[in-house]
């Protein structure tokens, strides 16, 4: 193979991923004058993001005047059980609003309040109404306001491109071997710089509100070319996934739901979620229905329980179902349609309305939904410095939901769409900042470069091995039936045990038929990192042992001090062997730290900080 | 679970043909879900595009029984239980492979179009907009770039007429700029001369195709033929403009820059 008949582009800084924060990097990386280019799996404006329903985080306070950064800050910090990084947690709160106001600049319109300005809605964990949104398809609104606007921004978009490897120059990034999905021919891109933004891997199990191409490619390459990953074993489980249809199973139900006064029941007709209340809320939650019911009208009424973080309430669905509560195609009931008048449902949730008309034959004005648990986010990804998104490549930036940091062990409803924003946006500025102080040009050498594409040949080459797809579905199997929302040391070795006889099985696939647009072929190439990915979570799970936030071990039941002091850090060892280790947090700044844990009085009175 | 008769097609560019497949279907599937099923076991390499397989992302648009559908959408139970169920690519791009066409021209309309241009902000630093004066806008924004509607448009589909008319996506996206509260661009000249408003003859084919149920012909295009109808054919308004002194765009900007 000659490199030099490869079709080449060069850039400045090339973002492989085209949703929220790809596209948020690209807008920040052109505006700063580098040839920016960016790739992506699918056709631009379809990425996960597009999903995204409930909102975006932002304290801007256009519903409750006493919201503010730190509250938010305080929020944030609580609901990941104090395993985020402080300094990512702080730059969210505090940057959210502008980021948002920066979207209607560019043409969002977002729902509005009486007044006239962005409307904000109540989601689980947050204080008070702060999630920006447009009745339930926020995050289509997202991805079509940065599409529109990145198109005139000088970006390249290479379209349905997927990347295969990083390439290094003296562990320095030099660029990125690739294929189009298409033609299935290579493409090779010469950059000194690159940003990943691909998104979580929840594609490894078989009950997710993810979409096919949430494979973990990002963490995976990045993990190839030597980067740390962190927290991977705090996957989220959203407490409201379709559960029937089983072809729909695990298809989101937007949180958006309980927001706007939705009610979980069990077969009993019990709002059980009275009976769910972890201590640390205790003081915030309503304890009866009565108080409960009062919300949010009556300001001194506190919140319904429905509205505790995902994870709580994703446990709480799944104890009642295995106590013989549950629903009859085993979720708990979530009911609308009693709370709201039928028109206000549907012009808050059309979406939700169209979704389950569709794809159940529900009509959720009249019946209540059946959702359960279903896996839907990685908190957990890429470890970046917290300021620039750096990672310890040179020349390795991640953001979005495949870098590490923000979240701790339980991510909030709606700080995603934020992070998205916020954390591009930084991860251009931080590339900008590393090009200015570079010298040489980095420069990939052949070697790396055929290796890749020869890699990636010997699927269609081979006479026969392992069907891809069903490669991929054994994976989903490993991990559902033994890294699932709640986990014992025994299943976690048992998964290692098992990806590892898959990995050793996934050398041998085969991808019948041309290289010209064969799913067989991509997804043969997907199982790569999805085994790593798998691997990574599962290891990662097994040496935290206790329960935190998304990470739930019965055989250490419980949060336990001595376990907040660190993070769990992945990376490749010497001999091409997964290290995983504790590594000690750094004490948080006082001024955090004392924002973190104040009263709800402090902050509202600015007491604090 | 009840096997099933399909008719899917396959093949590139150069040509190809129906092949059938028998494939068992389960409760609740939808035709995107036996598409996976017969991918996964009987035609690994058989090229589909699919995202999120809700009704969200637009990716899975092909013709189900002669008609533009989302493959994710289409329950298995609308069809009648010994119907043959016949799949192909979109008619009205050119093909890549099997289920896969080119849709690379749509990208290209939507970077022609001037982009959103805000007014400033007011003195508190705000931009206010009330619900009411966003909802026809939000109406279009529902858009998924399914490009079903493309597909079904005479213009684009039968006179394959890409040269004179954007399609009735643009022509949506367009309204929903010239709608939009807060814009404070003028595009009523390229939307008659450049992308081509009077090629549609208003037969409402895409506003039944839209999964969204966006009322593309009524709500968006009618619209934007009657601005420019006001602009350059009514003459009371023509009049009105001369006595009260006020100057209106009826050039393009390339006309503009070529003068």
């Amino acid at each position: 193979m000659n490199v030099g008949e490869i079709q080449t582009f060069e850039h400045d800084v090339l973002v492989i991923g085209a949703g929220g924060a790809g596209l948020r990097a690209a807008i920040e990386c052109s505006a700063r004058g580098l040839n920016t280019g960016v790739i992506s799996k699918s056709l631009l404006g379809k990425a996960h993001t597009v999903m995204a329903e409930g909102g975006m985080a932002a304290s801007l306070g256009n519903v409750d005047r006493r919201d503010n950064w730190k509250i938010h800050f305080r929020d944030t910090m609580r609901g990941g059980k104090f395993l985020n990084q402080w300094r990512m947690a702080e730059l969210h709160a505090k940057q959210a609003p502008e980021r948002v106001r920066e979207l209607e600049e560019w043409g969002a319109v977002f729902d509005r309040t009486p007044d006239g300005l962005i409307s904000q809605r109540n989601f689980g964990g947050h204080r008070y109404p702060r999630l920006a949104h447009v009745g339930d398809r926020t995050g289509l609104e997202l991805i079509r306001t940065l599409q529109d606007h990145g198109v005139h921004q000088g970006i390249h978009f290479h379209m349905e491109c997927t990347a295969l490897r990083l390439l290094l120059d003296s562990g320095r990034i030099a660029g990125v071997a690739g294929y189009w999905r298409d033609t299935g021919r290579f493409v090779l891109f010469r950059t000194p710089s690159v940003i990943m933004a691909t998104g979580g891997g929840g594609k490894a199990w078989n009950v997710t509100s993810n979409s096919w191409e949430y494979t973990g490619d990002g963490a995976a390459l990045a993990y190839e070319a030597g980067a740390e990953l962190m927290d991977l074993e705090f996957t989220q489980f959203h407490p409201t996934g379709m559960v029937w249809p089983p072809s729909v199973r695990g298809t989101l139900v937007t949180e958006g739901v309980r927001g706007d006064g939705g009610i979980l029941l069990n077969n009993k007709g019990e709002r059980f979620m009275f009976n769910y209340i972890p201590k640390r809320f205790a003081s915030e939650t309503a304890d009866t229905i009565l108080e409960a019911d009062k919300w949010p009208d009556d300001p001194s009424a506190r919140r319904p329980p429905e509205l505790l973080t995902r994870d709580v309430v994703a446990r709480a669905i799944r104890a009642e179902v295995q106590a013989g509560r549950g629903s009859p195609h085993g979720g708990a009931f979530l009911d609308i349609a009693s709370r709201r008048p039928a028109d206000a449902i549907r012009r808050k949730l059309p979406s939700m309305y169209h979704q389950f008309k569709e794809l159940a034959e529900v009509d959720i004005t009249t019946t209540p939904m059946e959702v359960g648990p279903t896996l839907h986010y990685f908190m957990g990804g890429i470890r970046v410095d917290a300021d620039s998104q750096q990672t310890n490549v040179p020349g390795l930036f991640a953001c979005g939901e495949c870098a590490a940091g923000l979240h701790g062990a339980n991510r909030l409803g709606g700080n995603s769409l934020s992070d998205l924003i916020v954390f591009g946006r930084l991860a251009g500025i931080g590339v900008a900042a590393y090009l200015s102080e570079q010298g040489t040009t980095p420069r990939a050498d052949d070697e790396q470069i055929t290796a890749a594409f020869r890699e990636a040949t010997s699927i269609l080459n081979r006479e026969s091995g392992e069907n891809p797809y069903l490669m991929h579905e054994a994976i989903q199997e490993v991990m559902s039936s033994n890294v699932g929302i709640v986990r014992t040391g025994e299943e976690l070795q048992t998964a290692v045990e098992q990806l590892e006889a898959l990995k050793a099985r996934a050398k041998n696939l085969k991808a019948p038929g041309t290289s010209q647009y064969n799913p067989g072929w991509h997804e043969a190439l997907s199982v790569k990192s999805l085994l790593v990915v798998g691997e990574a979570v599962a290891r990662a799970a097994y040496i935290r042992e206790e329960s935190r936030g998304a990470h739930t071990r019965l055989d250490f039941e419980g949060e336990r001090d001595e376990c907040a002091r660190f993070n769990v850090v992945t990376k490749k060892g010497p001999s091409g062997e997964m290290q995983v280790a504790k590594v000690e947090r750094p004490d948080p700044p006082k001024e955090l730290a004392a924002i973190a844990n104040a009263t709800l009085d402090d902050l509202e009175g600015g007491k604090v900080g | 679970m009840s096997p099933r008769k399909f008719k899917i097609w396959r093949g590139d560019s150069r040509g190809g043909e129906f092949n059938a497949y028998d494939a068992d279907v389960d409760e609740g599937m939808v035709v995107l879900d036996v598409l996976h099923r017969i991918q996964a076991l009987q035609a690994n390499d058989l090229a589909i595009r699919w995202n999120c397989k809700a009704g969200k992302c637009g990716s899975c648009s092909m013709e189900i029984n002669g008609r533009p559908r989302l493959a994710c959408m289409t329950r298995m139970n609308s069809f009648g239980p010994e119907e043959v169920i016949t799949v192909q690519p979109l008619k009205a791009f050119p093909i890549i492979k099997d289920l896969t066409c080119d849709v690379s021209w749509n990208y290209e309309q939507n970077k022609r179009i001037a982009p959103f241009r805000p007014k400033p902000r007011g003195r508190d630093g705000e931009h206010r907009m009330y619900q009411e004066d966003v909802d026809r806008v939000q109406e279009f924004r529902k858009c998924i770039e399914c490009f079903l509607c493309q597909d079904v448009c005479h213009v684009v589909r039968d006179r394959d007429r890409k040269d004179a008319f954007v399609g009735p996506r643009f022509m949506i996206r367009l309204a929903s700029l010239e709608m939009h509260p807060l814009d404070d661009d003028d595009r009523v000249p390229e939307i008659k001369k450049e992308y081509g408003s009077g090629m549609c003859n208003i037969t409402r084919c895409c506003t039944e195709t839209c999964p969204e149920h966006i009322n593309i012909t009524d709500n968006g295009i009618i619209p934007l033929k009657e601005r420019v109808v006001d602009r350059y054919y009514d003459p009371l308004a023509r009049l009105a403009r001369l006595f009260a002194g006020r100057k209106v765009r009826t050039k393009t900007r390339s006309e503009e820059q070529s003068e």
